[in-house]
């Protein structure tokens, strides 16, 4: 490896971590939300500041609001207070954070970023931290404090690689949500959060798109599909009684390569008749809520039921994107329902009936998609893929917050011939993360992400070497966008794509041209019997 | 680093003394061995009791199993029913198996990032110092039972005869005892040799692994090497079971060192991270089935929320709808 690229070393910690401090060196942190944002938002403690500021500008009982805090979280959260009590510090979960593999620093060990809140509660909450203090592994709250939280809560992708391992299930990432939200407490938050949350609440998306820039991206897309296939398809926006209200991550409107299944979900779409929608209210799908506070994440996830109701649907269908999916899976009816005014989805082509979303009333596209084919209800064409030779990324929120595994893999293995999977290690329940997840996939934060990202690129590389392997499919839009550049950095060569852009590759339409590209526009080279066309 | 860990030591050792100390205190103190025994049960079971009312107050507002396989969904894809319940029954059996053979330390491999590839291999040491420490504790303690209870139950006996396979006169060499010494002796091995443990562990990791090497390392000295009286460990272990407790005379120095430092473990036992054996059944990531999509899960503390409305929406999205031609 040439040696203009990042080092990545570990080393033995030595010393004492409590007496070590961050720095806060460029490449390593996101920079702060705007006043703007945070007003917005109806936010505290709007101000210009910047974390490599020495002064950060708390406000002044900025203590007491943490202890506040963290009083009122721990009287909140079952999960926030065990584990604060359990951990034995046994080091099971200490290699299995990408962010420490990444960057050797040791307070990106998941026990050592949870210790970092813990030593806080043991000091102030509890009898043996009052009485000790330091011996009892407490630590005194001080501003110091406060800054190497907002570090390293902002060095986890809240990815719970580390909550597999745990012999008690402690999920850092529920640790790094409460940390994040007591740095709200006191206004200390991230644009690269709160600038799409503050967008997402007002336009309708964390992109900002208003609806008549949705209508024109959407329009261009048919036009292009058509292009490609020769087919023109409808796409209705905000129509009332639709069968299904269709909710995707912003980006794929028109960011590449999220663009390519966007392609693929209209087509198919138009391929079963599908009776859906898309609504330029609830015209995102993704929550950087989740990232920033409990509270954030319901006010942005409402809209959807908001929305179905509104457009007197019967159902919900998610494109794909991670986090969003972690908010349904796990908040959004607990939060924002009951779906009373919904009905049970039911394929309107196969006819099956989705019991296990009986009570949310909300699908994944993966889970409508591999039923329609095992069903026999699309024509796919594998031979469309064969200029890709395909692995798949289990994106952490679908695989460890859901369990979505094999519905993906069994779309890809229909509609590619040449599939192959990463090392065990690196994929399902083990899978790494793109490194740059939770709202850290900022270019001034890019050295970390390039750290974080590094086991998950290694794992790729391993497959492009082997099996000279070319795309990397996933089925997030935080991995869509990030997981470029992390690999052009580390293992060049390597594209990312949809699952449904290789779906709608493959998927063959009625009245369609001879297709001669992809959905991306590159030629295909389907074979000798349509030499015509190669 | 190095002088927190012996400074751990030292400080670990100062139960040890005052046990042995304690132990060879005047025959008068005899008087205060029911008392404190009592009162260090009356500690750990209040204690924790009191722990699991504290956690099991907090409520559990979302439903947040962490998933380790895949979810119940299509008929014809087989779901991990361990390790991604989708029912109580397989959520309770996933936190049950997780109890009994700790299986997410199973799944435990050392990771490593190089320069040009993260190298990983799976790693069992914990996993079976753990178990093995864990296992043989138990066992033991069932063991203590013969002491405690008058006749002998049959289920201690079968116990203490399959624990000593290779029978060997008066003092059969119980395995549970050479497995308990060997696996805490490997914990705290790990934990000084592993640099990464090392740097995380707090002195408290270190006094909990000490008072139970202390009490292991006194109740097999007076077992193998010492001996003891133990008609008269048990007159006082059965008297104390049955709340009338007589002094516990001609048990030896051993026995009491053994006894204050027993002692001093369970009633320490509710203030410190040991409460795990009660805290981990309430685990929100084991313990709860996936199936949020099917069930909705209550959080008691639901409240509405300032959201940006349709209405509100509407109000500065008009024209723009309008010329996009979107209905309103
Ligand atoms: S695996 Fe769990 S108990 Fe062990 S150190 Fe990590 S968080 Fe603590
Ligand atoms: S949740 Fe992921 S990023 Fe955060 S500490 Fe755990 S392994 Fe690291």
């Amino acid at each position: 490896m040439s040696s203009d690229l990042i080092q990545i070393e570990q080393h033995s910690p030595k010393g004492d971590w409590a007496s070590t401090k961050p720095e806060f060196r460029k490449g390593t942190w996101c920079y702060s939300a705007t006043p703007q944002n945070l007003s917005s938002l109806d936010l505290p403690n709007p101000r210009p500041w910047q974390p490599s500021d020495p002064d950060w500008k708390l406000p002044e009982n900025w203590k007491q609001i943490l202890l506040d805090g963290i009083k009122e979280r721990l009287e909140k959260y079952r999960s926030f207070r065990l584990f604060m009590d359990l951990c034995v510090r046994c080091g099971a979960c200490a290699d299995k954070c990408h962010f420490y593999l990444g960057s050797g620093d040791p307070k990106n060990m998941p026990v050592l970023r949870a210790e970092l809140l813990r030593s806080i509660y043991r000091r102030y909450f509890t009898v043996s931290g009052r009485l000790f203090g330091r011996l009892a592994g407490g630590r005194e709250l001080t501003e110091d404090v406060v800054k190497e939280w907002f570090y390293y809560f902002y060095q986890c992708t809240e990815c719970r690689r580390c909550s597999v391992y745990c012999p008690y299930g402690i999920d850092t990432a529920e640790i790094t949500m409460i940390g994040r939200e007591l740095l709200n407490l006191i206004g200390c938050n991230t644009n690269w959060v709160l600038d799409p949350a503050s967008k997402c609440y007002r336009i309708g998306n964390h992109l900002g798109i208003p609806p008549h820039s949705l209508k024109d991206n959407l329009d261009f897309a048919v036009d292009e599909l058509e292009e490609i296939t020769g087919v023109r398809v409808e796409v209705p926006i905000g129509k009332k009684g639709a069968e299904v209200l269709f909710v995707a991550p912003s980006a794929d409107y028109f960011v590449t390569p999220h663009y390519y299944t966007l392609l693929g979900y209209l087509a198919l779409f138009h391929e079963i008749g599908l009776d859906y929608t898309f609504s330029a209210y609830a015209s995102e799908g993704g929550n950087f809520g989740l990232f920033s506070s409990h509270e954030l994440m319901k006010r942005l996830n409402a809209k959807i039921y908001d929305e179905a109701k509104r457009l007197k649907v019967k159902w919900v269908l998610g494109g794909e994107c991670g986090h969003m999916w972690r908010v349904i899976n796990q908040y959004m009816d607990t939060m924002n329902g009951p779906a009373d005014f919904l009905e049970t989805p039911v394929s309107p082509v196969t006819g099956t009936r989705f019991d296990h979303v009986r009570s949310t009333k909300m699908l994944h596209i993966a889970e409508f998609s591999a039923d329609l084919i095992h069903q026999g209800k699309i024509r796919l064409d594998p031979r469309r893929n064969d200029h890709w030779r395909v692995t798949y990324h289990d994106s952490c929120n679908p695989a460890r917050a859901m369990g979505l595994l094999d519905e993906p893999r069994y779309i890809l293995r229909s509609s590619c011939n040449h599939f192959f999977e990463m090392p065990e290690s690196t994929i399902r329940e083990h899978t790494f993360c793109c490194g740059s997840g939770s709202g850290l996939g900022t270019d001034e934060n890019m050295e970390m992400r390039l750290r974080g990202g590094y086991p998950r690129a290694m794992a790729v590389k391993h497959v492009k070497e082997r099996h000279d392997v070319n795309a990397l499919a996933c089925i997030c839009a935080i991995d869509k966008a990030v997981l470029p550049p992390l690999l052009e950095y580390w293992a060049p060569g390597v594209e990312v794509a949809g699952v449904h852009e290789l779906l709608g590759n493959a998927l063959v339409l009625k009245g369609e041209k001879q297709r001669t590209t992809d959905l991306r526009g590159q030629p295909i080279q389907t074979a000798e019997e349509e030499p015509a066309h190669a | 680093m190095r002088y927190r860990a012996g400074f751990a030591l030292l400080i670990a050792l100062a139960p040890a003394c005052s046990g042995v100390a304690l132990a060879f205190l005047p025959k008068s103190f005899l008087v205060l061995a029911p008392a404190v025994a009592y009162a260090a049960c009356a500690i750990f079971l209040l204690g924790l009791l009191a722990r699991l009312w504290r956690w099991t107050s907090s409520p559990v507002p979302f439903r947040i199993p962490t998933t380790c396989g895949q979810q119940r969904s299509l008929a014809w894809i087989p779901p991990a029913r361990l390790d991604n319940p989708s029912t109580g029954l397989t959520a309770g059996a996933r936190m049950l198996l997780e109890v009994l053979t700790f299986r997410s330390l199973l799944r435990n491999s050392r990771s490593r990032a190089g320069s040009d590839a993260v190298t990983s291999h799976d790693s069992l040491g914990l996993w079976l110092g753990a178990i093995v420490f864990h296992w043989s504790l138990l066992i033991i303690l069932l063991r203590h039972l013969r002491l405690f209870v008058q006749p002998v139950p049959a289920f201690v006996l079968t116990l203490q005869k399959l624990d000593a396979p290779f029978h060997t006169g008066a003092h059969p060499l119980y395995l549970s005892d050479v497995a308990l010494l060997l696996a805490l002796a490997y914990l705290l091995l790990r934990r000084l040799a592993n640099p990464l443990v090392r740097y995380v562990s707090l002195l408290t990791d270190y006094l909990a692994l000490w008072l139970l090497l202390e009490v292991a390392l006194t109740g097999v000295l007076m077992r193998y090497l010492i001996g003891v009286d133990v008609t008269s460990i048990k007159q006082f272990a059965v008297s104390l079971a049955a709340f009338s407790p007589v002094l516990p005379r001609n048990c030896g120095p051993w026995f009491f060192a053994h006894l204050f430092l027993a002692c001093s473990l369970a009633a320490y036992i509710p203030f410190s991270k040991i409460a795990h054996m009660a805290g981990v059944w309430l685990s929100p990531t084991r313990n709860l089935a996936n199936n949020n999509r099917a069930v909705r899960h209550i959080n008691p503390w639901n409240a509405p929320v300032k959201t940006h409305t349709y209405a509100e929406w509407l109000e500065e999205n008009k024209d723009k709808l309008k010329s996009a031609g979107i209905p309103e």
